[in-house]
């Protein structure tokens, strides 16, 4: 493994550290591991927070800023945050209007932020919480946690925070939340696995001629194994998944995410792309707005995964308000 | 159980966590993501570290101490299962001392509310697989009158064996159960690790026996 470390163990405080250094319009309480805006809470708008693991850069820490969350708090690598710094983090969201929390399906993300939500409660915050499960590799059923937490997590911070921008209610911010997650869908192929500092090999064995299909943002295996092939064949497999599981209605207009994980230079990712919209294009369906790049990574696993939302007028509006957060600028 | 041997089996869990640290993430990185050993390892060495500056009236508050510390060090799903069934287990010994009977029912309180948490049930490869008989072979030797340190070693015992049982079970909670059939083979990490804490709890016992 090589690697920019000092130590495994500073490797978040000083990831955070530089974070700091780089965007002075943001304030990191490295101690309580907590990033806000710099400017505090805005009087009057819904706050917006999440929260998860490191390693997923620029999600979330990088989300934070005009237009998206309020305030972010980074657990451990792919651990997720402790209740006291979810807390923390909506202390800092909360202007009196509420805060929404956008909560990845992982066991350990959930069980923290509910317990999280409950001492907010406990304060007089009131919270709404929106579970994103977009992942459709690992199907839902009554013998699993239910679908993984993954790319949509980007649209629904995205669409949410310009709700809350707009003036929405907390009710009517975590509802336009929901609705993004239950029209977004992802799947994701990994090439090569991600190297956690802390283990400092590579989270799982990977023959050299093969990929993993339908793999999760920790490496968490997905549906199968098999031979890498040309990507036209590999991406109509992900289309195909993802459309099987919820096809776009008749009219509606989709925003496509091509994401990478880490390590996929852009060049393959936006391959990957014109792939996806060749596909939608032969099924007539219209990619309304398109975002490629790194934005929910897995160290620096190679790979990708494609996120398709149905968006409906509204979304597509919120989609288009002005962001500017370190990962995601537009509009300003 | 009084209140200094709590504080040893705490101190005991930390180091059997720091000596199997490496042995925890390996069977973690088969079926998660390779980090239950330095997760576990960061929460316990903290809570081994605060309940000896505390100055307890109670055997529970102990143990409530060290829940909470894991709680608020480790995140992920292992900090609030572990932290809520010593928390609910320490709720219930409110005397300065306790006897196997009280260690009983308490460990039990903790299995509950680890059921409640993580929606597990024995058979899904979970730290429950472990848990379950461990409290079940406690409370039975309790029944018959045994002493802590009899009760413990049957709880220890029991807790590997069942730990050991997962190997060819498929995983239905948690991020293991992302997996499928791929679970099958592996030793879940979490039942390894309660059997390590009932392992730690018997050689305690035993220690001051």
């Amino acid at each position: 493994m090589k690697k920019f470390l000092n130590s495994a163990d500073t490797y978040l405080t000083d990831a955070l550290a530089g974070f700091a250094a780089a965007h002075p319009d943001l304030a990191v309480d490295l101690e309580n591991r907590v990033v806000t805006r710099a400017r505090g809470a805005v009087p009057g708008k819904v706050g917006l927070v999440s929260g998860g693991g490191s390693g997923h850069e620029p999600l979330h820490t990088g989300f934070v800023g005009e237009g998206m969350l309020d305030a972010a708090c980074p657990g451990e690598v792919f651990t997720s945050p402790v209740p006291d710094q979810v807390v923390a983090a909506v202390r800092a969201a909360d202007s009196g209007a509420g805060v929404v929390l956008v909560v990845k399906n992982y066991t350990g993300d959930v069980m923290n932020f509910d317990l999280a939500a409950e001492l907010a409660g406990d304060e007089g915050v009131r919270v709404e919480t929106v579970l994103v499960d977009d992942d459709v590799a690992v199907q839902d059923s009554t013998f699993t946690a239910g679908r993984r937490g993954t790319g949509a997590t980007l649209l629904v911070e995205k669409i949410a925070g310009a709700a809350a921008v707009r003036g929405d209610s907390l009710e009517a911010v975590a509802e336009v939340g929901r609705r993004v997650n239950a029209a977004s869908r992802s799947f994701a192929v990994a090439l090569t696995a991600g190297t956690t500092p802390a283990s400092g090999r590579p989270g799982f064995d990977l023959p050299a001629d093969e990929i993993e299909v339908g793999v999760g943002i920790h490496g968490e295996p997905g549906r199968r194994r098999e031979r890498l092939r040309p990507a036209r064949e590999i991406v109509a497999d992900m289309v195909e998944a993802i459309l099987q599981d919820r096809a776009p209605a008749a009219g509606e207009e989709v925003i496509a995410l091509v994401n990478g994980l880490g390590g996929t230079p852009l060049s393959e990712l936006y391959l990957v792309y014109g792939e996806v919209a060749r596909l939608l294009g032969e099924r007539g369906v219209r990619i309304s707005r398109s975002l490629v790049g790194d934005y929910v990574t897995s160290l620096d696993m190679a790979g990708c995964s494609i996120t398709l939302c149905g968006a409906d007028p509204e979304m597509l509006a919120l989609w288009d308000a002005p962001v500017s957060t370190p990962g995601l600028r537009w509009g300003m | 159980m009084d209140i200094e041997l709590a504080r040893a089996w705490v101190r005991a869990v930390a180091v059997a966590v720091e000596k199997n640290r490496e042995h925890l993430s390996d069977l973690d990185a088969a079926i998660g993501d390779g980090d239950h050993g330095a997760n576990l390892n960061r929460g316990f060495a903290a809570a081994a570290e605060a309940v000896e500056a505390l100055q307890p009236e109670t055997v529970g508050a102990v143990l409530v101490k060290a829940g909470t510390t894991l709680v608020s060090k480790v995140g992920g799903a292992s900090g609030p299962l572990y932290g809520s069934a010593l928390r609910a287990a320490g709720k219930r010994l409110t005397g300065a001392s306790a006897d196997p009977a009280e260690v009983a029912a308490a460990l039990a309180a903790g299995l509950e509310e680890v059921r409640r948490l993580g929606g597990a049930q024995p058979g899904d490869k979970t730290m429950v697989d472990a848990y379950t008989p461990a409290v079940e072979a406690f409370t039975a030797a309790a029944e018959r009158g045994a002493a802590l340190a009899e009760a413990a070693q049957a709880a220890a015992t029991a807790a590997e064996d069942g730990a050991r049982a997962t190997e060819p079970l498929q995983a239905r909670k948690g991020r293991a159960s992302y997996l499928g059939e791929r679970s099958k083979g592996h030793e879940d990490p979490g039942a390894a690790s309660t059997a390590l804490v009932f392992r730690a709890l018997a050689d305690t016992a035993a220690a001051a026996g």
